[in-house]
């Protein structure tokens, strides 16, 4: 798993000086076997260290990213030592039940993680030949994601929302009741430039997994320096991938806010002043978000799995703007939130139409969930978009000029959000609960109109009594 | 060997180094870097300073490492071997790697492998180019045919007997020069082949939209532009498992992992038509997931491509498929980001349309150099950021394709799929296609195909009157062709990729089913004609149509054909009379 290349034991030289600081960059002349992505160390005339990892080496110049920002170096000053290898954490169980900053230091006054087993937080590709299918869902007993966009062990199923909705709340309720049918499970979380009212609602709202030695919380707030966004998801996802494949555990990992780390990303392209794609995000905005978005999912022989919730903001509500584009472009499948939705009292306000989860054939029915589940989230999402067309049609025409099935389907769309969507953000319900409450909402509309489902599952699920047809 | 003497790096930047005091670096020229002999590849060369994209992580590189140039373009290794195998973007095999990928040497696939020759010439005669020398039978049918070489020709001094052979071992000796039955070929260099051939004969797909609209021929080249969710990965998925083609090579170039083990693991439960076998025995894929090497994904292409040259100059019908070319695009425009190269369009070089046109120019139905018949069907996935269809990338490459596939994100929202609207896609070769199926007998083929055109066409003209009118303002002739058009998209174009009936569908059932929205439409319209109003029509069950595609076999054109006999009487039934109207208008009693 060690990707360091080579481990040639070299003594750290320490250069003294450095040519320039920009932005999170120090550029340090005079060096000679440097390595390109090797990590540094930064010693300041106060005796602070910081870390940096070098970006480029040409001729005697190195430029390297300072972890902690810049602020407070003067170049003339400064001495660096470069390491020889990259950077690394320790893995282990060690960082369970901990909240931790974006580079893996305690936020909660507990000792710093030990470990003599490291492992290179840029992680290694995983052999492609070597993955296995996913096909085992995870509950997170939230009635519209179980019932209609289930996530599978392996997946990566992002939350695309915008500003002002309740997606850290929905991310922090996912991550505070997902399991994984009994097998051990284990949730890391990865906050990147949240607001401190943010990060600490989702440390209250996480309380109780932490105490239960079932999560490790890594906190990144706005204020901190940028490379430390960038960094937070890869150390997050390293702990995982250790937890997972080497200790074969079920781990969850949410990755909040993505839009937030793009945005570092760019940042630390712009001061390296490369060439802007769209929207001034760097062109290997896409491969970079492939090198976190792709570190999921299962592998043959081995028991545990990575799944993987990112959560972005998207800007101005935009779905075309670069970050959600490019994820969608990585990631299997999309929760998308409406602010028409939590406009008019439907939380979580998930946009079922435009939502879906790629994987969910596999984890969902006989065996995984129930034999009828499939059918019944196919039944109501496809009546979903046609109550859709009823209620632009009954805004053209009127609803009394509706057909009797017409204006089941309004009524259908009703009971759709109040009764399956709607649900507090404490309330953890059951796959039962959840599909029956589904069959109650499918009732509202006529027998005849359930042409999706096999008779046998509308015999054994169509609850008598209902308004029938 | 080497030619090129010993280099240093003097600069690393990612995927990205500079060299200098390599002595004659040429470009596309392979050079082998640092202490693990990263292989990397010349893109520029001058003033003493080399500059090579490199396709492995960089990481850990120094500047003042060893550079050693290869004095030989990058090549693949072409053998039998290459059937139902993975590969990364430089033709290694991935079975047998580690679980972690970390950076690897060119270096040679273990040479154990041993293959069964069997002798298909005899010594003595002249062996051109191109002449069978002989096979090495595979389980999937594919024989692996051995024939002489490009650059090889003279006489046929010895050939091997059945026998056991070494993947490097001569099988025979033509002109002096031993032939194995591995050759290497550079995988930017395009095969050659003695004549190129007209299109006209179709490549079936097994997909109604395709093979009935927009059908593609073999040798022809088709893109499939396509927001994220709107089944770009299914429907090349559905075209790998069900193409009428003999060998499929699958790149994989820059997508995602979980969907590559999920089509492997498909393919490899997918029976073979033809023998019952696996289908992955006839598959070749190439993956380069997008976590993978940045640089390898823009090679991937092009040693995806020497693969099918391969298969076609053995005489083969081959199809390429590579998802997506825009992460193809995006790696070029990575390194030359870095590179410092002017940009054009949204920071793409400006070199972008015409390697795209490149590539896309190496498909074609050929005359081989010995003779015989092959050709490589291209076809390419777009992924447009922010489904903008006139980015560079799908903008571009609608100009050199013979076929699009436009995939429609409000289509997929209605799960309509495959999504492939028909509002911005084209077949560029409908017209030989046609004169193709009536030749064998498909006479009707062509014909219906032009109304079904036009029945979308006025569909989709009548579509934004009726929600500013009201269906009811309209002319019952038009209220027919509107019902006619949603029978068109729910029961011939929609196809569902999940179901066993439906997942592929043989050319008459495809026949069958739109004949039969064809004969409905007829049928309503002279009802209408004859009195009877639309309304009447449009209460009429029709789910038994839009059902039979799912319910009957992928080759039961007799099935469907029951179905519209039962779908007219009941339209009878609703047309007749008040008083003699049956209790029930839905299909009759027994129906499936």
């Amino acid at each position: 798993m060690n990707r360091a290349g080579r481990s040639l034991a070299r003594i750290p030289v320490e250069y003294r000086g450095a040519r320039e600081a920009r932005g999170p960059l120090l550029v340090v002349e005079g060096v000679a076997g440097v390595g390109y992505d090797e990590l540094a160390g930064v010693r300041l005339p106060s005796g602070e260290r910081r870390r940096a990892l070098v970006l480029e080496v040409r001729d005697d110049l190195a430029v390297v990213q300072v972890l902690e920002g810049t602020a407070g170096i003067d170049p003339a000053t400064v001495a660096v030592a470069f390491e020889g290898r990259p950077l690394e954490v320790p893995v282990g169980q060690g960082w369970l039940g901990r909240v931790w900053d974006g580079m893996g230091r305690p936020l909660d006054g507990g000792p710093p993680m030990l470990g003599a087993d490291t492992r290179p937080v840029a992680g290694s590709p995983l052999n492609p030949a070597v993955r296995e299918v996913p096909r085992d869902p995870i509950l997170t007993g939230i009635s519209v994601i179980d019932a209609l966009t289930t996530l599978v062990r392996g997946q990566k199923l992002p939350v695309f929302s915008s500003a002002g909705l309740p997606h850290l709340e929905l991310a922090a309720q996912i991550a505070a009741q997902a399991t994984a049918g009994g097998d051990p499970f284990k949730v890391v979380v990865a906050a990147m430039g949240l607001t401190h009212p943010d990060a600490a609602t989702l440390r209250a709202a996480l309380e109780g997994r932490a105490e239960a030695g079932e999560l490790a919380l890594f906190l990144d707030t706005a204020d901190d320096p940028v490379v430390q966004r960038v960094l937070a998801p890869r150390v997050a996802l390293t702990v995982a991938e250790h937890l997972a494949f080497d200790l074969g555990q079920h781990v969850l990992v949410v990755l909040a806010d993505m839009t937030n780390y793009c945005e570092a990303v760019r940042e630390v392209s712009a001061a390296r002043g490369e060439i802007p794609g769209r929207r001034a995000y760097p062109g290997y905005l896409y491969s970079d978000l492939a090198s976190l978005y792709e570190r999921c999912g299962r592998v043959r022989g081995c028991a545990g799995s990575v799944t993987q919730v990112p959560v972005l903001t998207m800007p101005a509500g935009d779905i075309t703007h670069p970050v959600p584009d490019l994820t969608g472009y990585i990631t299997e499948g999309q929760i998308l939130l409406s602010a028409e939705l939590h406009g008019e009292g439907v939380d979580p306000p998930v946009d079922v139409l435009g939502s879906l989860s790629r994987l969910m054939r596999k984890g969902a029915g006989e065996g995984r969930t129930r034999s009828d589940h499939p059918a019944i989230a196919a039944q109501l999402v496809a009546s979903l978009a046609h109550a859709r067309q009823v209620r632009d049609l009954a805004e053209l025409i009127g609803e009394p000029a509706l057909t009797d099935t017409d204006r089941r389907y309004l009524a259908f769309a009703d009971a759709f959000h109040a009764t399956l969507v709607r649900q507090r953000s404490d309330e953890s319900r059951s796959l039962e609960d959840t599909l029956g409450r589904a069959w109650r909402v499918a009732a509202e509309l006529p027998r005849r109109e359930l042409t999706m489902l096999p008779a046998e599952e509308v015999a054994a699920h169509y609850p008598d009594g209902g308004p029938g047809g | 060997m080497n030619r090129a003497g010993q280099g240093r790096v003097v600069r690393v930047n990612g995927p990205l180094v500079e060299v200098e005091g390599l002595a004659a670096a040429a470009v596309a020229e392979v050079v082998e870097v640092g202490p693990q002999h990263l292989p990397g590849e010349v893109v520029a060369s001058g003033e003493g300073r080399v500059t090579a994209q490199v396709y492995e992580y960089t990481g850990g590189l120094r500047v003042g490492d060893p550079v050693v140039g290869r004095g030989r373009p990058l090549s693949a290794r072409l053998g039998p071997g290459l059937l139902g195998g993975v590969f990364d973007g430089l033709l290694r095999p991935l079975a047998g790697r580690p679980h972690w990928l970390g950076p690897g040497a060119l270096a040679r696939p273990p040479g154990g492998a041993a293959f069964h020759f069997l002798p298909g010439a005899r010594a003595g005669g002249d062996a051109g180019v191109g002449t069978l020398l002989g096979t090495v039978p595979t389980p999937s049918g594919v024989d692996h045919r051995v024939l002489t070489p490009p650059g090889v020709a003279g006489r046929l001094e010895w050939v091997a007997h059945e026998a056991e052979v070494g993947e490097d071992e001569p099988v025979a000796v033509v002109g002096g020069r031993p032939v194995a039955v591995t050759e290497e070929w550079p995988v930017r260099t395009p095969r050659p082949a003695r004549a190129r051939l007209d299109l006209s004969a179709p490549l079936l797909t097994g997909q109604r939209v395709v093979d009935l609209l927009y059908p593609v021929a073999k040798g022809a080249t088709a893109a499939v532009p396509g927001g994220f969710g709107t089944g770009k990965t299914v429907l090349l998925q559905q075209l790998v498992k069900w193409c009428s083609a003999d060998v499929v090579i699958f790149v994989g170039c820059g997508e995602r992992g979980n969907e590559l083990a999920d089509a492997l693991a498909d393919l490899g439960g997918l029976e073979d038509p033809r023998n019952g076998r696996s289908l992955l025995e006839r598959t070749v894929v190439i993956a380069n997931t997008s976590n993978m090497p940045v640089m390898a994904r823009e090679a991937s292409i092009y040693t995806g491509m020497t693969v099918a040259e391969l298969y076609r100059d053995m005489g083969y019908d081959a199809v390429l498929l590579a998802d997506s070319t825009s992460r193809w695009a995006e790696a070029l425009r990575e390194f030359s980001s870095r590179s410092g190269q002017l940009p054009a369009e949204e920071g793409y070089p400006a070199g972008l349309a015409s390697a795209l046109a490149a590539f896309y120019e190496r498909a074609g139905r050929v005359e081989t150099l010995g003779g015989a018949e092959g050709s490589v069907t291209a076809i390419g996935a777009v992924s447009p950021p922010g489904g903008d269809m006139t980015e560079p990338v799908t903008a571009h490459t609608e100009r050199f394709v013979r076929c699009l596939w436009s995939l429609d994100r409000n289509l997929a929202y209605a799960r309509h799929y495959p999504a492939v609207t028909w509002q911005r896609s084209f077949s560029r070769d409908a017209g030989p296609i046609g004169e193709w199926h009536a030749a064998s007998g498909r006479t009707a083929w062509g014909r219906d195909r032009e109304r079904a055109v036009a029945l979308l066409a006025e569909a989709d003209r009548l579509a934004p009157m009726v929600e500013l009118v009201g269906l009811q303002a309209l002319p019952d002739r038009e209220r027919v062709t509107l019902l006619a058009g949603r029978l068109l998209r729910e029961a011939v174009l929609q196809q569902s990729a999940l179901s066993p009936n439906d997942a592929s569908c043989g050319p008459a059932k495809q026949d069958a089913l739109l004949q039969m929205v064809l004969a409905v439409l007829d049928r309503c319209l002279q009802l209408v004609a004859g009195g009877v109003p639309a309304s009447v029509l449009e209460e009429a069950d029709l789910s038994g149509l839009t059902r039979v595609r799912d319910e009957v076999p992928a080759d039961d054109a007799g099935g469907v054909r029951e179905r519209l006999v039962q779908a007219l009487a009941s339209l009878e039934s609703l047309a007749a009379p008040e008083g003699s109207r049956g209790g029930s208008p839905a299909a009759p009693e027994g129906s499936r």
